[in-house]
């Protein structure tokens, strides 16, 4: 029977870098000084199953890699050898390496080997293996025998081990001709025998002209060290009767064969095999009883509204609506059921952080302590995979324009290590996710200067403290001096907050001089379900995201102030507010045009506010987005689209598009006039 | 249908041994730790016993040792899967009451091969 391997490799590959991941912490907690027992063993198990699973699989650059490092975690483990900083930066470096070898194995290209031979060598080093180490083999000359002469004398305890000496027999058997004398003379009296001993002895000869002593050793390998085992091949010539060779023993199967040619397998294996990216998610146990207890209940429902359905009359309309409501609450939790399965904890983006910090801190010469909390908290897949480069860059930017050196930090009398935090919770819908370092603080009048003379504001404009902080998510915006090699790799926070509201969410900093800085990062838990407001324009329903709306407002005229050739402008307490008439943007016939007939909602995107005039505020719902572009095609002002409770679709507006097109319906206008 | 007891912590030596086994007509209970190995052993009435021996909260030693201790698993063969050829883990499982052990890496074919051998 031939079983095709890979098969198994997608789940080998996903159990391999949670392992690397269990390495990589185990790691980072990992006090050379004084190393936890547990702690290695679980490092150790982790290397022990990748090596396991990879030359199981096939994967032997993967499976020779392994066992090197293997090799030097079991010394560790067994307290022959004692743990240092630099095996810990060689184990770390090599976890990054299998990480690599791996994920080329996963994707199916090649991987320069180099970085793992480099490795290797340095293992080899420590284990003092010579580099080109040749396995001496000694190829014995093996006298052809014509079968062999075995005598076994049963371990007392071999029975108790599940090694019944009738199989051995059975499995010699089929070697050749084999002819079985029992010795009972160790047999004790009757009643001093106990049942689960063996005290017999056999003497058995084995006619087969091919059969090589491995094969005769291989049927008593596990219990050479309790029985008493001689065998002696029997020479052409002590065969008193020559006829008697003439049975031929039956082929040997191949037990021993090779193991196929390493990473051929992965390299080669049939081209349907999905490449990277795979797509799979981890469920909790706990997540898919509770939908499947939904779906009981809802089975449940179904069957007594089935029932109101089949005997339908007046008297049991409460009785159907009682169904109706018990149907809505159902289908309710079974939403969020269902929501729940795409939740991951956030952990699975925080636990690279700590090795970063790591990293990142000795070449700074930096101390310092990266503090995580609330790695527990669950976000939803798709965006835990967007957020993490984000996270990555304002960590890296903490690191090195927030934490001073230690020299600076104790002239400004702070501790020489400074901290920092990463923390995610959850607010209302939203996680938020913050980043907090206890460095320098944002130096407001170089950020001043700087977006001056970066043209970013204008040289007689007064901010706020807040507003000179968000400076720094302007394009273009960058203070370091010099580019350091940690933050300025030519993405700059801007990149930062676009990337954070392509997901729907929102970024912002608060710092003081001298005491700190504190970025958060609010994040919706999901992008398949918006919190929305429904509105109609003319005869269209349209849904606004709840989190941008600022206010909704009926106006008086006296608040509004035409600016010629321009729109007009709402006052609202100290500002002014752009107003954009929705049905102008779609070119929809509104109920009336006049102004005070209609509403206002004040929205927000990037710190501008507009405000949108609409005919109607309806319901608030939570709506289920679909994706506009690949159902249509990506329209500008239009984040996707939904369908509401009678059928109907509507379209989510974008807000930061909305704003935009109604600039240039402005501009449009201001050309016409 | 002889039922075999598959215990290993790793998810796609589970996944092989398992489909190996039963495209071969065995029936399979997998646990991917000993202290789960030996509560499923209680559960079913397992005919042969495959145990990784590395592995978290219960090793395949130590369950062997436990196995041992229960009537129905008296003489039933415990295989260790083992990457150590090196004889210490051997001795060492054989100690704790094991029938033997298969060389990791293995292929399903060797597998197989081996628990015939066992399984007569």
């Amino acid at each position: 029977m031939s079983i095709e391997l890979s098969q198994f490799f997608q789940v080998f590959f996903e159990e391999s870098f949670e392992g690397l991941d269990v390495m990589e912490s185990g790691l980072m907690s990992l006090d050379p000084a004084n190393v936890d027992n547990e702690m290695i063993n679980s490092i150790f198990r982790a290397a022990h199953s990748i090596k396991g699973g990879s030359a199981t699989f096939g994967f032997a650059s993967v499976a020779e890699f392994t066992h090197v490092l293997e090799t030097l975690l079991d010394e560790v483990r067994a307290e022959t050898r004692g743990m240092s900083t630099d095996m810990v930066d060689l184990f770390l470096q090599s976890v990054d390496c299998l990480r690599e070898l791996l994920e080329g194995l996963q994707a199916e290209v090649p991987v320069d080997g180099a970085r793992a031979d480099g490795l290797r060598q340095k293992f080899e080093a420590i284990l003092d293996i010579p580099a080109d180490a040749v396995v001496s083999e000694t190829v014995e000359v093996e006298p052809v025998a014509i079968g062999w002469q075995i005598k076994l004398v049963g371990g007392e305890d071999i029975l108790r081990t599940g090694n019944e000496p009738i199989r051995m027999f059975t499995q010699l058997g089929e070697l050749g001709e084999l002819t079985i004398t029992t010795d009972f003379s160790r047999l004790p009296a009757f009643n001093a025998l106990t049942l689960e001993s063996c005290y017999l002895s056999w003497q058995l000869t084995l006619m087969a002209d091919n059969v090589k002593r491995a094969d005769v050793d291989e049927v008593f390998e596990w219990v050479v060290d309790e029985c008493e085992i001689t065998i002696e091949p029997i020479m052409d010539e002590s065969v008193p009767v020559a006829a008697e060779q003439v049975e031929a023993p039956e082929a040997t199967e191949a037990v021993e064969e090779d193991v196929p040619d390493a990473d051929s397998i992965g390299l080669a294996a049939p081209q349907t095999q999905k490449k990277a990216e795979p797509g799979s998610i981890r469920v909790d146990i706990d997540k898919i009883d509770t939908l499947i207890n939904m779906v009981g209940e809802l089975v449940i429902t179904q069957s007594m509204l089935g029932q109101i359905g089949a005997d339908l009359s007046s008297d049991n309309v409460s009785k159907l609506q009682e169904g109706l409501q018990d149907l809505e609450r159902n289908v309710q939790v079974l939403h969020e059921s269902v929501m729940q399965v795409r939740m991951l904890p956030i952990s699975f983006t925080f636990n690279r952080f700590p090795r970063m910090v790591r990293d990142l801190s000795r070449q700074l010469n930096k101390k310092i302590d990266l503090v995580v909390k609330g790695e527990q908290t669950e976000l939803d897949k798709t965006v835990m995979e967007k957020i993490g480069d984000p996270l990555v860059h304002l960590l890296r930017n903490c690191l090195d324009h927030g934490i001073e050196t230690p020299a600076e930090r104790v002239k400004a009398g702070k501790p020489e290590t400074g901290v920092i935090s990463l923390n995610a919770f959850h607010q209302g819908g939203n996680i938020i996710i913050q980043i907090n370092d206890d460095g320098a603080g944002l130096p407001k009048e170089k950020i001043l200067a700087k977006a001056r003379k970066n043209g970013i504001i204008g040289p007689d404009v007064v901010l706020s403290d807040e507003q000179i902080n968000d400076l720094i998510f302007q394009p273009g915006f960058s203070t370091a001096e010099v580019v350091s090699d940690v933050s300025g790799r030519g993405v700059g926070m801007d990149v930062v907050r676009r990337n954070v509201q392509e997901l729907g969410g929102h970024v912002s900093v608060k710092s003081a001089e001298g005491v700190g800085s504190t970025f958060s990062i609010s994040l919706p838990l999901t992008l398949a379900i918006l919190d929305g407001q429904l509105v109609r324009v003319g005869n269209q329903v349209y849904i606004f995201p709840l989190v941008s709306i600022v206010e909704s407002l009926s106006v008086d005229k006296k608040q509004v102030s035409t600016v010629a050739g321009a729109c007009d402008l709402l006052r609202l307490r100290e500002e002014y507010i752009p107003i954009i008439p929705l049905h102008d943007a779609f070119g929809i016939e509104p109920d009336s045009r006049n102004l005070e007939k209609s509403l206002i909602v004040v929205v927000e995107s990037e710190n501008t506010k507009v405000g949108l005039v609409v005919d109607e505020l309806q319901a608030q719902q939570q709506v289920v987005i679909k994706s506009l572009e690949t159902n249509y095609q990506s329209v500008e002002g239009i984040s996707g689209a939904t369908i509401l409770g009678d059928g109907t679709v509507s379209l989510i507006l974008d807000i930061g598009g909305i704003v935009t097109i109604g600039q240039n319906t402005t501009h449009m206008q201001i050309k016409a006039a | 249908m002889t039922k075999i007891l598959a215990v290993d912590d790793s998810a796609s030596m589970r996944q092989m041994i398992t489909f190996t086994l039963k495209s071969a007509g065995f029936d399979v209970v997998e646990a991917c730790d000993g202290v789960e190995g030996v509560s499923q052993a209680r559960q079913h009435k397992c005919d042969l016993v495959l145990s990784d021996v590395n592995m978290p909260n219960m090793d395949g030693i130590a369950m062997t040792r436990e196995l041992r201790t229960l009537p129905d698993y008296k003489y039933t063969p415990i295989l260790m899967l083992t990457t150590e050829s090196g004889l210490g883990k051997k001795t060492e499982g054989k100690n704790a009451g094991a029938t033997g052990w298969i060389v990791k890496p293995f292929k399903p074919d060797q597998l197989l091969n081996t628990i015939k051998k066992v399984l007569g």
